[in-house]
């Protein structure tokens, strides 16, 4: 199993679909339209030579200046057989981040989308039970996006008196 | 001629407390009797989160040995418990378990912060975690400390046991201390 014959495999299926071909350290990463994320990771999962059958991780990133694309959504895909691992993106605009659910390809899936819906507020359409996860339920943000001034001078729970500020 | 066996003879004990003793008896006020036993008689309830945990472990343990202090067996209940100890980074949304264990004690009861995140947050000055746990329950002792070392523990609670010691039997009752309560909306 090498990087070519995976994009070759890709390349013959989705032909000019998947973009942004990289290769960081060695593992093999593309751009997937979002909405296509399913098809190519159901293609990933059937095929009898990739058989990428285990997610290993899916989080956000937020890019503030990429321009209609802020939002990432990245899966970490692995080939327990051959041991061989992919890593996958799409791509959504902040104002509509939808993104299809893989809860029902990967069950590993579920908690991860909770989390990255928490943190990052993707709405994963289909999703059996998307909530927060980690953080309070009364939270009305999405904490990890690059929005927040690293300190807020406004906030009245931090007890200065403790710190002589 | 000395024995073959050595007994330990340097053993400390609680202070009488002030009063008017003669023959087969003896009189004191009702506060000192109470406060003592209840001073040298803590149950420890451990809310260990993180690493100020380790620390109360290692002050439980035989060098340290709390349990010289009277302070020997700790429930795992807060039914059972007088002496709430907080150990540790308390998230925001570990505050309404932290208040409901803090509820089902009885009182008297009492509560020390151990270490910089349970009195101030810490160094987690972000939005999960709770800036200290005085914002949802009444703390008697700040131990400061990032973690604090068992001998910071151990005077916490000797801080504690003197706060225990002294306190009036009325306070529980008095307006002040139902004040403090209304103020953090328990009861």
């Amino acid at each position: 199993m090498t990087n070519e014959l995976i994009k070759q495999k890709l390349t013959d299926k989705f032909g000019e679909q998947i973009t942004e071909w990289e290769e960081p350290y060695g593992m093999l990463t593309f751009r997937v339209p979002a909405e296509q994320n399913l098809k190519v990771l159901q293609f990933l999962y059937d095929d009898e030579t990739l058989k990428f059958r285990f997610l290993t991780d899916l989080t956000g990133v937020h890019f503030p200046d990429r321009k209609d694309e802020e939002l990432s959504v990245v899966y970490h895909l692995h080939n327990l057989v051959d041991n061989a691992r992919i890593r996958m993106k799409v791509y959504v605009p902040i104002a509509a981040p939808d993104v299809y659910t893989a809860s029902q390809l990967f069950s590993a899936a579920n908690w991860m989308e909770r989390e990255t819906y928490d943190f990052f507020g993707v709405n994963f359409i289909g999703h059996p039970n998307l909530i927060r996860i980690l953080n309070v339920d009364e939270m009305d943000y999405f904490p990890m996006r690059k929005e927040y001034p690293m300190e807020d001078p406004t906030r009245i729970d931090k007890d200065d008196e403790m710190f002589g500020r | 001629m000395s024995r073959p066996v050595q007994y330990n003879t340097k053993i400390k004990i609680v202070k009488m407390p002030e009063g008017y003793s003669g023959e087969g008896f003896f009189s004191t006020s009702f506060d000192k009797v109470v406060g003592l036993a209840r001073a040298n008689s803590l149950w420890p309830l451990p809310f260990a989160t993180s690493c100020c945990g380790i620390e109360f472990m290692a002050t439980m343990g035989s060098n340290y040995d709390l349990g010289r202090f009277g302070a020997e067996r700790m429930g795992f209940t807060p039914r059972q418990c007088d002496m709430l100890l907080v150990a540790g980074t308390i998230a925001k949304k570990m505050a309404p378990i932290l208040r409901q264990v803090y509820l089902q004690m009885a009182e008297p009861r009492w509560v020390i912060a151990i270490g910089a995140c349970a009195s101030t947050g810490g160094i987690f000055d972000s939005y999960p975690v709770l800036q200290g746990i005085d914002q949802v329950i009444p703390v008697d002792v700040y131990v400061p400390g990032c973690p604090p070392r068992p001998e910071g523990i151990i005077d916490g609670i000797l801080k504690l046991q003197d706060l225990v010691h002294n306190e009036s039997l009325r306070r529980r009752g008095s307006e002040q201390y139902k004040n403090l309560l209304e103020s953090y909306n328990i009861q």
